[in-house]
Parts: C-alpha cells; structure tokens; sequence
C-alpha cells in the first residue's frame, strides 16, 4: 500500500453515518484545491459511503488503508469548488 | 437558492410526524445531503413541527381546542416520542442510550449540524395556525414560515422530495 502524504488529517474515529461524510466535507472547504485530506474512521458505513461522496462532490479518492477495524481515507480535493 | 447548490441538486423533506425516530432520520438525510453540498429545504408540518418548538410554553393558542391540543400535544427536539416501542416513555430513553454508546449524534446535536451546514428549516403558515402557534413558539434554527405553495416551489427544483 503506498503512503499517502496528507495536508490535514481529521480523526472520526467513534462517529456514526452521517456524521464522518458531514467532518469531511466541513474539513475538505478550508482547503485549497489538490491538496489531500486523510479520514481516520472506524464506522464501517464510511468504507463505503466516502468514496461515494468524493465522487459525488467532485473531489478524487487516493486509496484508502485498512489496519484491524480503523480505516484511513485519502482524498484530494478537486478543482470544482461549485 | 444559489445557483452552485442548483448543480449540485437539491433535497426537500416534508417533515410531517412528531416522533422521535422519525426526526432523525430526515435529520440523517438532510445531513448527508448537506454534506455533499446539496441544498436543503425541510417544510415541518403538523405533528412535525414538534421537532423544531422551543421548549416550554405548555399553554399556546386563543381559543380552548387550541390550548388543550398544545397541552396534549406538548414536545420539543429533547422530547419526542418514538412511533413504535414507546412504552410510556422508556423506548426513547432507551433509544438515546443505545444510540449515545454508537456515538449517533442528538436530535438536537443533528438540528444545529444542519443549521450550520446551510440546511433551511421553514415551518408550515397553514399548521401554525390551525394549532395558534407564533414564530416566536420556535427555535431559532427555522428559518422561517412558509406555505405549500413555496414549499412546492422548491420542492419542484429539487432532486430529491420525502415525505416523513
């Protein structure tokens, strides 16, 4: 697995659906545009949901990290700020 | 309504029961659609707009109907019944225990999230009413009170349309 190196990492770790999507967005809009962001999570929902939502919200998924139950989720954020 | 939430599209809820599970799962979606940088209208009527009434006031109205349905009918965001399994009170307690130890936010927690995320929550003209409710009888995260027909203006610029 290649390392990513990440502008800013929030930790979501014990947070429920929908609430990681809702930090990552909140974190992803004081960032400046190719800049990575690095999601710590535990919620088994967000393996799922967050790739979506970068593909949704016009951001682009790096690749993400599985250690035992946390997962780390790379994203870039993308040019479309709309 | 601007016109970058418009690319993104857009989600109306019609917020029309008073219980508690309820709440939060339009609370969920309003969230998540927020999150993904979708605009949001919810439209709280009737027994919904419990969900947003500032707590207190027991007696509200003119007339006496309208009084003894507010007694009745008495509920905020922290008091809420769940629409199966309340058991007089012990289901929502329950409830908020289970979902406090999955760290799920509050139904209060959930309204400010989605007032600071931009999520629009308007109470219904014709409800108010009916009932003798004030806009002052609400917190201050609704935005403001509209009728259907605004509603449905929005609702039919929108992607998404539920009916809670």
């Amino acid at each position: 697995m290649p390392a990513f190196a990440a502008n800013k990492t929030i930790d979501v770790r014990g947070l429920a659906c929908p609430m990681p999507s809702v930090k990552t967005a909140l974190a992803l809009e004081g960032m400046a545009a190719g800049e990575t962001l690095e999601v710590v999570t535990d919620d088994p929902v967000s393996k799922k949901d967050l790739p979506v939502w970068a593909q949704s919200t016009g951001n682009t998924l790096l690749g993400m990290k599985e250690e035992a139950a946390v997962v780390r989720i790379y994203l870039k954020k993308g040019l479309r700020i709309d | 309504m601007t016109d970058a939430k418009k690319n993104k599209g857009s989600v109306t809820i019609v917020v029309f029961s008073g219980e508690l599970d309820k709440a939060i799962a339009a609370y969920v979606i309003a969230t998540a659609a927020a999150s993904m940088g979708m605009g949001v209208n919810m439209f709280f009527t009737f027994w919904g707009m419990n969900v947003i009434k500032k707590r207190g006031g027991l007696i509200k109205g003119r007339h006496w109907m309208q009084k003894m349905l507010n007694v009745m009918n008495y509920g905020h965001a922290k008091k809420l019944a769940l629409s199966r399994m309340n058991m007089l009170g012990i289901g929502p307690a329950m409830l908020k225990t289970m979902m406090s130890q999955k760290r799920v936010p509050t139904l209060h927690e959930f309204i400010q999230t989605a007032a600071s995320l931009g999520v629009k929550m308007y109470a219904c003209e014709m409800s108010m009413s009916v009932m003798g409710l004030k806009k002052e009888d609400f917190i201050d995260e609704c935005a403001g009170v509209i009728g259907a027909v605004s509603y449905l203006a929005d609702a039919k610029e929108s992607n998404v349309n539920l009916f809670i």
